[in-house]
């Protein structure tokens, strides 16, 4: 078995430079098994920074994956406004009753002051741990809702879709305050040692909005947003398709993106060459019960297709694997990548 | 009436123009006949752009709403030429997301079926509501991959119980993996428009 000659951070920044490190990077986004690993509910889990620290660390130790990350679940950032997240034992916390009922509850919307939020609060003590560990080792991933995105929570989708197409000024007014808490909530995440952010921006993907909207909204916003955003950051449409806008994704000043499954990363990657590194695309969702086989084939067809060159990342394709993906399946991808994810990558 | 028109209008989101165009045609036809001939081919024509990944959700979703209104207007939900049919229902389970089941309630209603929106509700919720007010199709609507597992348990609940409505299930997690409607019991899922109109006719001529 070949031999690794770098380290995590190493491997990642090498084919984010468009070479080939010594073997493919991959990230196992898994926000919730450490829950399991420490054998606590998810809740108790959520609770404490040290919980998430060491699941993160018991899992980076298990699965030898390259990177770890200092997410807690999609509607922290709600709970920063004022919303409601209802726990559940099988899956994420998920966003409750969408805290903006009408359009004139945009008029009052203030700023969240960070420091005020506990969750976010416990988010920041998470990333200094990581930090403490790892150093400079393991790149350490911090997540942000985009200012688009973010209202599909705050919301409720169907009326934040009418709110796009029917109401501008307070489209605008909403964008306006969610790009400066984004904005901030990214730079405080990486003043306490996130090496970089990943920026989920779903509703940007022409799955759900037409690209000539987008130029006009989720593109515009993601330019000015990213650009203030201390560090660099991956943006992820968490199982959007992206091909239809391949050429705008790069000039929106992020330096790598999350694929869909539904998407060949043999024509990904030809399309973001040399512009941004792809990060993906195993199917979250089936991988729940894939065979030994099956796992083992998903992962060195995605090798062999994405891989070559560099500018990889092997990971699912929604940046959170699903609760109900077994252990012996992340193990088996892990033991896949370690022997046919070395580099050159041969006829595998 | 150029299909193609009310077509474009619809995607680019104009409802002032699609509104001109349905109510010109209408004159003294029967609002059935523009359901069937305008309404419903415009529909198809923006789900096959969504299966192509043509059109966007966004769009298929204004799309809905815009006729909804307009059929509303020219069908009213109490009019008794609204088609003949079982008591349909549809819910979002377990979470708070409500596009997909938006969509669906609208593209069903602007197709000239009745059907009531039992919005956001757990599974116990979904069973009481199922029995008492004899549903016959439940059409269920998630988002997140643990709301799809529990259609399983809503069966099973509704089984001891000694009812079997027909379940229709859709949303993100059906469509990325083809294997989990059988899996949770389901008895119909579809992904595209056309797929769930032809598969709710089907159900409809099943039950009826």
């Amino acid at each position: 078995m070949k031999k690794e000659t770098m380290n995590s951070m190493q491997r990642v920044l090498t084919t984010l430079g468009f070479q080939e490190p010594d073997r493919v990077p991959f990230f196992l986004f898994l926000s919730l098994h450490g829950a399991r690993e420490l054998g606590i509910s998810l809740k108790e889990y959520f609770s404490q920074a040290e919980n998430v620290f060491e699941g993160q660390m018991i899992l980076r130790e298990k699965y030898r994956d390259d990177c770890v990350s200092n997410f807690y679940y999609g509607p922290s950032e709600i709970e920063a406004w004022g919303g409601e997240v209802l726990y559940r034992e099988d899956g994420p916390p998920n966003s409750g009753k969408p805290f903006i009922q009408n359009y004139s509850d945009i008029d009052n919307l203030q700023v969240p002051e960070i420091n005020e939020i506990p969750v976010l609060q416990r988010v920041l003590k998470t990333t200094k741990l990581l930090f403490n560990e790892v150093q400079d080792t393991v790149p350490i991933i911090g997540v942000v809702m985009s200012p688009f995105s973010l209202p599909v929570m705050q919301m409720g989708f169907d009326k934040y879709i009418e709110l796009i197409y029917r109401d501008e000024m307070r489209f605008r007014k909403l964008m306006e305050v969610n790009t400066r808490f984004c904005i901030n909530w990214a730079n405080a995440q990486l003043a306490t040692g996130a090496t970089a952010i990943c920026y989920f921006d779903p509703v940007s993907s022409p799955t759900i909005i037409p690209k000539e909207l987008y130029l006009k909204t989720g593109y515009a916003i993601a330019k000015n947003t990213i650009s203030q955003i201390n560090g660099p950051t991956a943006t992820h449409l968490a199982s959007g398709i992206s091909l239809p806008i391949a050429e705008e994704l790069p000039i929106t000043g992020t330096a790598i993106i999350g694929v869909s499954s539904q998407e060949d990363l043999t024509e990904l990657k030809s399309s973001f060459k040399n512009k941004l590194t792809v990060i993906g695309n195993l199917n979250g969702i089936e991988m729940r019960h894939w065979t030994e086989q099956e796992t083992r084939n998903n992962v060195i067809e995605a090798i062999r297709k994405g891989a070559p060159g560099g500018g990889f990342i092997l990971s699912d394709n929604h940046g959170e694997i699903p609760w109900q993906v077994s252990d012996d399946t992340l193990m088996t991808i892990s033991k896949t990548v370690h022997e046919h994810g070395f580099y050159p990558i041969g006829r595998i | 009436m150029n299909r193609e028109k009310i077509t474009n209008a619809l995607l680019s989101v104009d409802q002032v123009s699609v509104r001109k165009l349905i109510l010109d045609y209408l004159g003294n036809n029967d609002p059935f006949e523009i359901i069937e001939n305008i309404v419903i081919p415009a529909m198809e024509q923006i789900g096959i752009g969504w299966e192509k990944g043509e059109v966007a959700l966004s769009q298929v979703y204004m799309s809905g709403r815009i006729v909804e209104e307009i059929v509303d207007e020219i069908l009213p939900p109490s009019d008794p030429k609204r088609k003949n049919q079982p008591k349909m229902a549809i819910a979002v389970l377990n979470d708070f997301h409500l596009l997909g089941k938006r969509i669906i309630y609208s593209l069903l209603r602007a197709s000239g079926y009745s059907l009531v929106d039992l919005g956001h509700v757990t599974v116990d919720e979904l069973v009481e509501e199922v029995i008492t007010q004899n549903i016959e199709i439940i059409l269920i609507s998630v988002l997140m991959l643990p709301s799809a597992l529990q259609v399983k348990n809503f069966k099973e609940k509704l089984a001891v119980r000694g009812y079997r409505p027909k379940i229709m299930v859709g949303g993100a997690p059906f469509r990325l993996d083809k294997q989990l409607a059988l899996e949770v019991g389901a008895d119909y899922t579809a992904v595209t428009i056309n797929e769930i109109l032809k598969v709710i006719n089907n159900i409809v001529g099943v039950v009826s």
